[in-house]
Formats: C-alpha cells, structure tokens, sequence
C-alpha cells in the first residue's frame, strides 16, 4: 500500500498517510491514539452536521452567524474556535505529560515521532489558534462597544480575518486525518524543517497553517487600530479611553508590525522547500540564523500581543469588581505603550545560544530586563486600584488575584532567563517550558477567562454559572502550579525540553507531579464545559437583560445584554472617563433620546467564508501538491475578492420604527427591575440593573 | 519559585544533583553564584506583590464594613514614586551585574590558565564526535578531558542545528552547519558527567547524550598517547557513520584522524574552512 495514489488529483498523497491506514499496519498504542485522533475529527464534525440537519438550523448557522459581519457575532465565533482549539491543544498536553511520567528508562507508549508532533501542534495551536483567535474574538467584540461604534471599521475584511484563522485552524485539524504535522515545534526552525530534513508533509501543513492565520491576524490588526483611530464617539479622546481599548490599541499596532516578519519567514521558507531556494538551508549560502531572527522579530511582539489584550482586561475587571476608579490610568497607559515599543527591542533573547559576543547579548539582556519595569508598574496600578475599595471575589476577579501573584513568579524567571550566563544553563531545558506557560496561563488565559466570564452576560443575556466557575478556576490554578513548578525544578536539573524519554530516575517524583497537574487542568476544562451547560440550562434564573449586571463603568454596560444590532440607538457623547458609571450616579443614565433615526449596518456576506474556504483549499493543495486545487483556491480567492467590489448593496437600513421598538422592549426591562445592591451581585436578583454605590 | 528551590537544594534534592546546582567546574560553579545572587535580588521583587494582593483584596472586601471606601481616590505621586523608582533601580542594579557576568562567562573567553586542552566537537545524527587535533585522535560520545586544565571546545555541526551541553560543566551553545561556535570549560574534580544535545533533531534526540570524563592529568595523557597508539584508525567508515542518521551504542576511539578533518566538515558544509575568515570564531 504505497505509492501515490491518483498523483495526477491527489499530488504526493499515499494510502499510508491516512493514520487509520497506519494504525491497521502497525497496531502500536501510538499510532492507535493518531488513528483514534484523527476517526475524533471525522466523527465530531460528523455528529455537528448531524445536529445542525436534525435541529434544523443550517440556514440559521449561515444567515446568522457565518455570512454575518455584525463585528459581536464576528467575535463570537473567533471565541468559539478558540475553545475548540483549546480542547485540542490541552489534551496532546495531557498525552506528553503522560508520556513522559511513564517514558522513564522506558520507551512509552508514544514514538518520538509521535511526540515530536504533538509538541509542535500542541505550540502551534495555543498561539496561534487559541490565544490569537480568542483575543481577537474579544477584541472585535468590546472594542466597538467600550468607543460607542456601531461596527469595526471594516466589517468585510473582519469577516476575512476570521475566515483566514479558521482556515489555518482547519488545516491543522486536516493534518490530524491527512497525513502528519510537522516534528519541528512551533517555532519550526531550519534547516530541520527544510526539504533536507524534513521532506513529508508536515512542515508544509505547519507553514500553511501559520501563513493563512498571521494573514487573518494582520487583517484583524489593522482592522482593530483603524476602528480605535477613527470611530471613537463624540469625546471620547484617547485619554478616556477604557484600559481594554488602549491595550488591544498596542495589540493591534503589534499585529500590524510583527506579524509580516512571520509571513516573509514561512514564506521563505516555502521558497526553500517547494521552488530549490536556499534561504535556509545548510548549502550554498543559506543561513539558519536568518530565520532565527526574523521569526523571533515577530515571536517577542506576539508574547506582548497576547498578553496586553488580557492586562486591559485585568484593568477593566478589577475596577469594576473594586467599585473603584482604576488606579494610575496615565502611568498605565504610559507602560503599555512602553512595554509595546519595547517588545520590538528583545528578540536576539530567544538565542543567547546562538554564538554572538558577549556585547551583543548583555544589551539584549538589559532591554528585556528593562521591560520587566512598566510590567511591575500595572501590576501594583491593580492592587492600588483595588486599595480602599470594595472588592468582590467573583469569578473574574479570582482569576485576576489569580493572575498578580502567579505571573510575577514567571515575571522574575523571565529576569533570570534574561541574564545571558544563565540563560546558558535554561535555554531548551524544561525550566524555560515552566518560564513562558508561566507567564501565557495566568496572563493570556487566565485573562481571556475572566473576559469570558465578565463579557459573556452581555454577549448573551444571562449570567455563567459561579459554582463551576469556581470550581473551573481552582482547577486551572492547581493545576497550573501542580504540571509547571516542577518543570522548573526539572530545568534546573539539566532536563532537556522536548524530550520523549527520559534515562534520569531521579525526574521521576517531579514528572509524577507534573502528570497530576495536567490532569487537573483537563479536568479545569471539563468543569468550563459543564460551567456552560449548566449555564445555559438555568439561563432563565440568570437573565440580565437590562445589560448591567456588574455596575460596568464604560459603554458597553449601557446597552441592552445582548445589544442590538446597530448597539447604539443614538451614538453616545462622553464627557469624562468611566461615562456610564458616572452617569449612573448622576440620574438616569437610561433616557431614551428624543427620536430614532435609521441605521445602516453592514449586509451580511458569503464573499467572507468563501475566500476562508479557498485560502484552505489553497493551503491543502500545496501541502499536498495537488497544484489543481492549490490554483483553484488562489483563483477562488482573487474571485471573490473581485467580486465584493461589485455589490452595490453592502448595507442595510434599520428603520426608526424598529428601532423604537427594539429600545422600547429594553428600556421597559431595564425600569421594570429593581436596582440592585453589589451585595446582592450574584443572585437571582441581578436582573442587570445596579444600584448606585454612594460615593 | 527560586525560593523553594534553596531548601530542596539543601535538603539534598536528588534531581538538582544533575544540573549546575552541583557545579563541577569554575563556570557552572560561578553560574550557579550568579543564580543565588540574582535570586535574592529578586525575592525583594516578588515579596511585596504575593504580599500586598491577598492583604489588600481581603482586607477591602465588600463585606468588611470596617474600611475606607475612597472610589475617587485614583492617584497619588508618592505611590507612583514607589511603583516606578525602586523597580527601575533594582533593574540598574541587576543590568550592571547582567554586563559584569555576560562578559566573565562568556562562552568565548578562554578560562585562566594556560595552555587549553583544544577539542574539536562534530554533531551529526544522533551523536558527537570529539576530535583531538594535537593527538589526532576522536571518540564517539565521550569526551575525556583532564581535572584542572581549561579546555576549549571548538563546534560544528553536519546536519540540523543542535545544542550542546554539559549541565554540571557549563551552559550551551548551537552546533550549526557550516559554521563554528566555542565554548571554554573545566572540570574541577574527576568524575562522569553528562552531556547532551538540547535543540530537537528528530528521532534520535532523547538519547543523544554523552559522557564526559574528567580524569587527573597523568591519566589523561596516559588515555591519549595509548589511544594514538592502539585505537583503529579513521578511516571512510568513520566518515559515513557520521553522514547517516543512526545512534551509536558503543563508545569508540579512533586514530590517525587527518589533519584538518573538522575544517574540512565545515567546508562541506557550505562554511569557510579556515578559522580567520569565520566572523563568529576568534
């Protein structure tokens, strides 16, 4: 069963690349979990189109959700594939963890070529699509709503950005039941993933994959910064502008900069491997440490990328849960742009290693400790935000607490990692692993959770469920301290990252711990899902459709939960910062305005997904040299781009009439329920409306 | 977590006995100094903030009814004085250290002491091949090396970018194609200590390790004049060994390695064969 099969339509593809083939082959516990992986994929997108046929709502997926360019739908979806890819990602960590408990003078039940690809999806997909995707859903979602904008400032290109990223998570998960994913980590240096090395298909899915989602996250950069710059409402000058927006503001400009560097750095690579290039390779004038460089001149802005999102989301979140203005907002936004600018100046630290002198080394030691200042900074405006306030512990603000005194441990290894001398003794060992998911779990995805746990209410009009939601956060926590403290300690002992069996028996105690931890943390993502089911099955006890169930402090609290279409009846006008919640204070933030007139919102568009599903069939075609079909995505493509600039109708008109009767129905909800005291928050008396804390 | 590494350190923790914490030369025992200042520099760092969060979240609950509640209250020049000034300065501080250390334990900088014992270091799939240009001789997966003498390990690769390192010796440095990295280290004390490639190259990679061997003097010269004499020599079964990707299980020593043999590797790899012309060697 080998050969290519067809080579004419399905280019280098073999029988054998399919893992179920393998697994009948050679029945090994490895290649039964890739054939078992893989037979996931098929039947859970068997089982959605089932449940979408059965129920009915195929049209209702398309009309209103994937053709839509309404921005909070848009945001919506990045966020649900986030969690899908999160699952993914979580589990293969689970499997290494596993692994390496059990590979200890032992061959394991995984090969290392097994390993090799679980690490490098494992990275792959929690950067690229889970962070990248969920903050950007969060983005798109809050950034309108925080400025008083009634879309992002290019609803089309939104729509593309996140066709693209879903596009690149489609490839990965086609790489799980078509073939295999590259061995060469996230980072994919060459020459190892060059054609030398490397020949199957699995560095091709990995430069596909990345190529396509960093285009949808230029786009999504762009198109953020240019909503910021241009759509804000009557006052609202960048100095009143919430946290959230000035630090997805920094995100974007970092999209718009750093994610180029990666696309010219795949692409180069591409050249090497499909057209004789050699950028990379170890003969005739390539250079490894080129692409060392340009991949890490993107790879030090996107640790900044992912993180600045969820520090804005910190600030919102402990002010509101303080009842407090947030503490030092200049000097916040003063370290954000600091720590943005500065994030371009660190790169050469990913490879102290690399044989540069000593110089060299020390100044990029120096600017990375240097950031170490404005991040110090925003951790003490939170705990001064929250000094002589009136905190509550909900889930949000749990991860929040959660998020202080964890990240500051990954804060000060980062410093020890920056000191060249002993960053000779971390780099590539498991103390370096322990580093970065030091700093990505409490900051990224702590804080995308507590944006999960804060926004949803708003997004969909009742309340997550807290119990869970407790019960999620102390397993994320315990199992983040219990799977990564002792990678530190592993690292300290010289063990090598990557590794898929072990020869040391003096390890094992601390992988055992490991091990537990990671199972913990799958079990954090199981209570997330039941904190969801329970959620929704008890929606009519949590609803808070009046919008306000927190007592928010910018703009997106003074509309109805979930908000109309258009958000804003009337575009607001912002005197002073923190608008809404002062407005509470000063009377009735809720008069309706004098008349409506129409709005027009963006019209929905297939041309979106389409070219989502061409860039894949693209991707696909290359990874498989099916030139066919890699022409017909890129034609598909430039079609329906072509296309778009000839619908005229690209809006469409709200009339007053609805729109009366629209704010009517929410204006009646928000004065039919009683005010509610921060007491009282989490019971079933929230209905959305707060009471005004004297001041 | 520095901090609860001290006392499991003390408390003999088997696992750090493996790393630089049980330093057996001048290099790893000098980072692992560095290690011990830096983290108490940087406990005054962390300190405040594990303190301050849970005191001041818990005390400012809402359900204490017995604090101030100033929800206007947003700035305060002394406080801003406080978040910025001391963290900048422990930052001054831990960057002049940082230049200081960067410079004395630069992987480059011959360690004191005359005459370095020079090795050549070749890493291919899945093994390392350590050459003796002054007695022409190589071993596979050993490298032997005097107590008490500086040697100064000269590397290359002929296949992926790896990384080599001996925890209990010194840091790392990437072996590349074509080119040549240096690392200068000591042993202090005789003994076996581990080594092994640290940058994923495929299959091979978990059981890439060698052993170094720090024997006293008298012996090692004793080891090398012997091996010169008796080992089998180099020849074009060696060179194919290290052209394909397959571990070897046994430790061999070779003799009569040809003068020039590891320029000749760089060569064929698309680098400058001569030492002078290579920007990153000296």
């Amino acid at each position: 069963m080998s050969g290519a099969v067809l080579p004419a339509v399905l280019g280098r593809f073999e029988w054998i690349d399919l893992p179920f083939v393998r697994a009948w082959e050679n029945p090994t516990i490895s290649e039964i979990i890739g054939a078992g992986a893989g037979a996931l994929v098929v039947v859970g997108a068997l089982a959605v189109a089932g449940l979408l046929t059965i129920t009915g709502r195929w049209r209702w997926l398309w009309t209103e959700w994937l053709t839509s360019l309404d921005h909070k739908k848009i945001g919506i979806m990045y966020v649900v594939l986030a969690f899908v890819m999160l699952s993914r990602a979580l589990i293969e960590a689970v499997l290494m963890r596993m692994q390496q408990a059990i590979a200890i003078g032992h061959p394991g039940f995984l090969t290392n070529d097994h390993f090799a690809q679980l690490f490098s999806t494992h990275g792959s997909i929690m950067i690229f699509f889970m962070a990248m995707p969920f903050l950007t859903g969060l983005m798109n979602y809050v950034v309108p709503l925080q400025i008083g904008a009634r879309d992002v400032a290019f609803p089309w290109a939104n729509s593309i950005g996140l066709a693209l990223t879903a596009a690149g998570a489609g490839l990965m998960m086609a790489s799980l039941v078509i073939g295999q994913f590259s061995t060469g980590g996230w980072s994919g240096y060459p020459p190892y993933t060059g054609l030398a090395f490397s020949p199957d298909v699995g560095p091709d899915y990995w430069i596909w994959a990345v190529s396509i989602g960093s285009l949808g996250s230029t786009i999504a950069g762009i198109n953020i910064a240019c909503t910021i710059y241009k759509l804000r409402c009557p006052g609202m000058t960048f100095m009143r502008l919430p946290m959230f927006c000035w630090t997805s503001l920094c995100t974007s400009i970092l999209m718009i900069f750093a994610m180029p560097p990666l696309t010219v750095a795949t692409a180069l690579l591409a050249l090497d491997r499909y057209l004789g290039f050699h950028f990379f390779t170890n003969d005739l004038g390539g250079n490894v440490m080129n692409f060392a460089n340009l991949f890490w001149l993107f790879g030090h802005p996107e640790v900044y990328i992912v993180i600045l999102p969820a520090f804005g989301v910190y600030s919102e979140v402990v002010s509101t849960f303080s009842t407090k203005l947030l503490y030092g907002y200049t000097s916040l936004v003063i370290a954000t742009m600091t720590i943005a600018v500065l994030s371009f100046t660190v790169w050469v630290h990913h490879f102290f290693t690399m044989g540069q002198s000593a110089n060299i080394n020390a100044a990029f030691g120096i600017a990375t400790m240097a950031i170490g200042v404005p991040t110090g900074v925003k951790i003490y405006d939170w705990i001064w935000t929250m000094f002589r306030g009136e905190v509550r512990f909900t889930v949000p603000m749990l991860y929040s607490l959660a998020f202080m005194t964890t990240f500051v441990i990954g804060g000060v290894t980062g410093i020890v990692l920056a000191i060249p001398p002993l960053d000779y003794v971390f780099h590539n060992t498991l103390f370096l692993v322990a580093h970065f998911h030091n700093m990505l779990i409490p900051g990224t995805l702590y804080g995308m959770l507590a944006a999960y746990n804060y926004w949803f209410p708003k997004a969909f009009g009742f309340r997550l469920d807290e119990r869970w939601g407790r019960r999620a956060f102390t397993c994320w926590v315990v199992g983040f301290y219990l799977a990564f403290m002792p990678l530190y300690v592993l690292g300290a002992s010289g063990m090598a990252r990557r590794t898929a069996e072990i020869f040391e028996p003096d390890f094992r105690p601390w992988l055992y711990v490991a091990c537990g931890g990671a199972f913990i943390l799958l079990a954090a993502l199981g209570s997330l899902s039941v904190q969801l089911w329970v959620s929704v099955r008890d929606r009519d006890e949590t609803r808070v459709t009046a919008g306000d169930p927190w007592d928010g402090r910018t703009l997106e609290w003074s509309t109805a939960a979930p908000p109309p279409e258009y958000n804003f009846a009337v575009l607001p006008t912002v005197t002073r910062r923190d608008e809404f919640y002062e407005g509470k204070r000063d009377g009735n933030p809720y008069s309706p305005p004098v008349r409506y007139d129409r709005i027009e919102v963006p019209r929905g568009s297939i041309l979106g997904p389409a070219i989502g599903l061409a860039a894949m069939s693209c991707g696909f075609g290359l990874v498989w040299h099916m030139w066919w079909l890699a022409g017909l995505g890129l034609t598909g493509a430039a079609a329906a781009i072509i296309a778009r600039s000839f619908v005229r109708r690209t809006d469409r008109i709200i009339s007053p009439g609805e729109i009366e009767a629209i704010e009517r129905r929410w204006l009646t909800a928000v004065h039919e329920h009683r005010p509610i005291s921060r007491e009282l928050e989490r019971t079933r008396a929230n209905h959305g409306v707060a009471e005004a804390m004297p001041t | 977590m520095l901090l609860p590494v001290l006392p499991s350190l003390l408390g003999g923790c088997a696992a750090l006995n493996h790393g630089f914490m049980a330093a057996a030369g001048p290099v790893a025992a000098q980072q692992r100094e560095l290690f011990f200042i830096v983290a108490a520099v940087l406990a005054f760092v962390i300190g405040p903030v594990l303190m301050l969060v849970p005191v001041i979240a818990w005390h400012y609950r809402i359900a204490n009814k017995e604090d101030a509640y100033r929800p206007n209250w947003n700035f305060s020049w002394t406080l801003e004085g406080f978040i910025w000034i001391p963290p900048a300065l422990i930052v001054i501080g831990l960057a002049t250290l940082l230049w200081v250390y960067t410079k004395r334990l630069d992987p480059y900088r011959p360690l004191p002491g005359a005459d370095p014992l020079e090795v050549q270091v070749i890493a291919s799939d899945w093994k390392w091949l350590f050459v003796y240009p002054s007695s022409g001789i190589a071993s596979i997966d050993r490298l032997t090396i005097p107590v008490g003498r500086p040697v100064r390990l000269t590397i290359t690769s002929t296949t992926v970018m790896q990384s080599l390192m001996i925890p209990r010796l010194t840091g790392q440095i990437y072996a590349m194609a074509g080119m040549r990295t240096h690392l200068n280290l000591e042993a202090s004390l005789p003994g076996v200590f581990p080594g092994a490639n640290m940058q994923y190259n495929g299959n091979g990679f978990p059981r890439q390790s060698f052993a170094v061997v720090a024997v006293d003097p008298a012996r090692f010269q004793h080891w090398m004049t012997g091996s010169a004499r008796t080992a089998p020599k180099f020849g074009p079964s060696v060179r194919s060994l290290l052209a394909g990707r397959a571990r070897v299980t046994t430790a061999p020593i070779y003799s009569h390695v040809p003068v020039g043999f590891f320029a000749s590797v760089i060569a064929a790899n698309g680098g400058v064969g001569h030492e002078a012309a290579n920007g990153s060697g000296r």
